[in-house]
């Protein structure tokens, strides 16, 4: 790539006088020893650096996003390394992850729910599996979705399935103990299972601060099953609905449960004497207060 | 100095400069000329809260009447910034509260507010009058409440697209019955209900009120008994504008809308039944401002309602509106100067509209005074963006979104690297561009060479190799904000353009290949810059030091690392760089 630019100003508009890439005196080349006006060429960055940027060996194995492709940056990756990055890439378990170009749930218990990535050929279905695109912001997305609902015809209550299926679905999530909230994305899941590992993810990360866990710890994190769901923690996992009404997460199908819940909620199990399954008096308002 | 004019005198003179690039000049010159301005200076803002601290901007400008302080980086707007990173406002609330008691106005933007921040703000401050929160978060109705029932001398709440935590709309209520004094109400972005007649009221004892924009909770019915109380209004954003078919309300509303003989700006229009549509075109022939853009209303009822508005300036629409109705949008309205369209069904696999290109040529070419457009589309050519670059050489701001990422020119399959160059090459007053599509190195190379004006650029799935940033950062000469997400960009060209970083308010990469190890370094060489790794995966030196970061925000500060960092944030410092390596 260097080779052929430092070789000419290639097309019309290149930068005039070959690489002259210095506008101000006090240059950027802080890392290069080499104060010229020429593109910095390879060997002189790496110097500068102090960084070995070949090898990338990665220390341990780790079922996340981490693994795997990010070998392969010893070089500058072109846009077909970067799209055949994505494809190979395993989904992050967490909600708003850098792997933001697919979504595709790996997780056997859960079955996969969407398939498609941009790397796939031209014009389909890229743009709903990522992150923040297209670039709207989510209260024009809840208008139009909630401008769908008001004719319910056959046609539009699956238009606003496909919405809800596509739209990134970020709800709040607070701890007790922890003053800060977190978000996370529930159409990133496809099942509880995935969505509460995230979640003791998250706040164990927010319990753990700057501490460096020891490789065996965190493999024993990712394998585990969740704890938020199976009672043995001293937490538990509770859903805001629509209705105002605090349940726990888990009772109802995963669907029903992301078309009703507002906001979650991880409570100490020690507070949660009373919260009622969806099966039961669904009148009987909660006294437990939100956070 | 002998010759100098008195203080008096200059400070007389400094009051007629009101641009801070002005103001900050005039400091320059000299220590009594920085002195006299630093006493005299009313109005502060502060781009990036991270900065500088409150402490520093009080020491030096000690009697301040206005703030506009702006928090997240933008591309928290589209949930890429994590949610707790940062932004508060408490502590230059708490900071202000003690050093500005006559402070009168608080702008914000992408900022964290509490309802304790804005109870403290009706507290402290006795002649408080101007509160807009545009797109912050964090507080509830509670908050509102405060600032309604203690800001006596309050002229303007605009809640701008803020996200409020509803519990009622009780709120309004708390307006004294003696409160007169509001000019500009915005509560649009509110869900409850507010109440009706504490509203009404509230219209009819404040007759200074100019701008009143409702939330989506207020009936059409009830929008007539609104307007006739207050017939100077100049801009009014409407409820849900939808009734089942009656003359009665359509003939209250004609009356209605007839009374106001001032407005000039209408938006709201929330599931619109496009029989009532008709009930404003008495006004229209003076609108200069529409947003449709909750408008789900199909090209003909836009058509006609655009074509009672020859005066428009600037029009907000969804792709409903299709290139028919764009035709006779450029053919109607000869003043247009902003354009934005958005999309009805961002996520559908297949058009749902006949929306394409051509509609954005036909108005750039109809429209001489066009100088702001935002675009979503499925499909561009180059060949188009070339016309709109030639038509339009005045363009200011362009961005196009280009609904699928990487899409190539639909006739060609070519990038749409000549389509953008061409934009930047004509249109040589661009100062905001926002690129889209099939893009290599090369269109970054055309930025780099010709957009010299070119403040803000934002990149998604763009470039092959670091040549594209590098470009961009050792030619756009007045870049001030530069956003990427999904690039090929890496190490090199960051760190060959670190003195650059500088020179900018901040940068922000995600999903690119900038490695934990460059990070460190760019913080350990430029320690006035705050180099943010944001990675939600746990600690960055847990992994490799080659390894990427998910995401990256720079930013030039003179208030060294912040104090505030949630646990998936790490500032690269010197400390760092050698505690961790």
């Amino acid at each position: 790539m260097e080779n052929t630019l430092l070789g000419g100003g290639g097309g019309g508009g290149g930068i005039s006088g070959g690489m002259s890439i210095v506008s101000r005196e006090e240059n950027n080349m802080a890392m290069s020893s080499d104060e010229s006006s020429s593109y910095p060429d390879e060997s002189e960055l790496e110097l500068g650096l102090g960084l070995s940027l070949g090898g990338g060996a990665k220390s341990k194995s780790k079922p996340t996003a981490t693994a795997g492709p990010w070998g392969q940056y010893a070089r500058i990756l072109t846009a077909k390394d970067f799209l055949s990055v994505v494809s190979t890439k395993e989904s992050s378990s967490s909600s708003s992850s850098s792997s933001s170009v697919t979504k595709a749930n790996n997780n056997p218990s859960c079955g996969v729910k969407r398939t498609a990535e941009p790397s796939s050929p031209p014009g389909r279905s890229g743009a709903s599996q990522v992150v923040g695109w297209p670039p709207i912001r989510t209260y024009r997305i809840q208008s139009l979705v909630n401008h769908a609902k008001s004719p319910m015809t056959e046609e539009i209550t699956s238009a606003v399935d496909k919405w809800l299926l596509k739209a990134s679905l970020f709800v709040k999530v607070n701890m007790d103990g922890i003053p800060i909230g977190r978000k996370v994305d529930l159409n990133a899941h496809s099942c509880y299972e995935t969505l509460s590992q995230t979640l003791d993810n998250m706040f164990k990360l927010s319990v753990a601060v700057g501490a460096r866990r020891s490789n065996a710890e965190e493999q024993v994190v990712m394998t585990r099953p969740s704890r938020l769901l199976n009672g043995s923690s001293e937490f538990m996992l509770t859903y805001e609905d629509k209705e105002g009404d605090w349940m726990l997460v888990g009772d109802v199908p995963w669907e029903m449960f992301l078309s009703s819940v507002k906001r979650l909620r991880i409570m100490r199990t020690a507070e949660a004497n009373g919260l009622a399954p969806r099966s039961h008096e669904r009148n009987r308002r909660q006294s437990i207060a939100p956070v | 100095m002998a010759y100098s004019f008195p203080e008096e005198v200059l400070e007389y003179v400094f009051a007629f400069l009101s641009s801070d690039k002005d103001r900050n000049a005039v400091s320059l010159v000299c220590k009594s000329w920085y002195e006299i301005e630093r006493w005299c200076r009313r109005r502060i803002f502060i781009g990036n809260c991270y900065a500088v601290s409150p402490q520093i901007v009080i020491r030096r400008f000690p009697e301040v009447s206005a703030v506009k302080i702006k928090g997240k980086p933008h591309f928290a707007d589209f949930n890429l910034v994590p949610e707790g990173w940062g932004a508060y406002l408490y502590p230059w609330i708490s900071a202000m509260a003690r050093s500005y008691p006559w402070l009168e106005e608080i702008k914000l933007k992408r900022m964290v507010v509490t309802d304790e921040s804005l109870e403290l703000i009706s507290k402290s401050f006795k002649n408080f009058k101007v509160l807009v929160l545009s797109s912050c978060e964090g507080f509830t109705t509670d908050g509102l409440a405060s600032i309604a029932a203690n800001c006596r001398n309050l002229r303007e709440l605009d809640l701008k697209e803020s996200e409020v935590e509803d519990l009622s709309g009780h709120w309004l209520s708390h307006f004294p019955d003696n409160f007169t004094s509001l000019v500009s109400l915005n509560m649009s972005c509110l869900g409850s209900e507010v109440s009706f007649s504490a509203l009404e009221r509230l219209v009819s004892r404040c007759p200074n009120l100019k701008t009143l924009r409702l939330n989506r909770a207020v009936p059409i019915e009830k929008l007539p008994s609104l307007l006739r109380r207050a017939p100077q209004l100049v801009e009014f954003g409407t409820g849900a504008y939808s009734a089942e078919i009656r003359t009665d309300i359509f003939s209250n509303l004609v009356e209605a809308f007839s009374g106001c003989k001032h407005l000039k700006s209408l938006s709201g229009f929330w599931d619109v039944v496009p029989a009532y549509l008709p009930a404003m075109y008495n006004v229209c022939s003076r609108i200069t401002s529409l947003n449709l853009s909750y408008a789900t209303v199909q090209s003909p009822d836009l058509v006609e309602l655009i074509s009672q508005c020859p005066n428009l300036k600037c029009l907000w629409v969804l792709d409903y509106i299709e290139d028919a109705g764009l035709k006779a949008l450029s053919s109607y309205c000869k003043d247009l100067q902003e354009l934005r369209v958005f999309p009805s069904d961002p996520y559908g696999a297949e058009p749902n509209v006949s929306l394409t290109e051509q509609g954005l040529v036909t108005v750039s070419a109809g429209c001489p005074k066009l100088q702001s457009v935002l675009y979503f589309c499925r499909q561009m050519s180059n060949a188009a963006l070339i016309a709109i670059a030639r038509n339009r050489p005045n363009l200011i701001r362009f961005r196009l979104c280009i609904i699928e990422p990487q899409a190539p020119d639909y006739l060609t399959l070519e990038p749409l690297d000549t389509g953008f160059g061409a934009i930047v090459e004509h249109c040589k007053q661009l100062r905001r561009l926002s690129l889209s599509g099939l893009l290599t190195d090369r269109v970054f190379e055309y930025i780099g060479t010709h957009a010299k004006k070119l403040e803000m650029l934002s990149i998604a799935f763009a470039g092959d190799s670091d040549l594209g940033l590098h470009y961009v950062l050792s030619g756009c000469e007045s870049l001030r904000k530069l956003e990427i997400r999904d690039c090929p960009f890496g190490d090199k060209a960051l760190l060959a353009n670190a003195a650059k970083l500088e020179t900018m308010r901040s940068l922000w990469m995600s999903s690119c290949s900038v490695s934990y190890g460059a990070c460190k370094l760019l913080g350990q060489k430029m320690p006035r810059l705050n180099v943010e790794v944001i990675d939600e995966r746990g600690p960055p030196d847990s992994r490799p030091e080659t390894c990427p970061v998910e995401k990256l925000y720079v930013y030039r500060t003179v208030a060294g690392p912040r104090v505030d960092k949630p646990d998936f944030v790490w500032t690269m410092d010197e400390d760092a760089a050698l505690r961790l390596s």
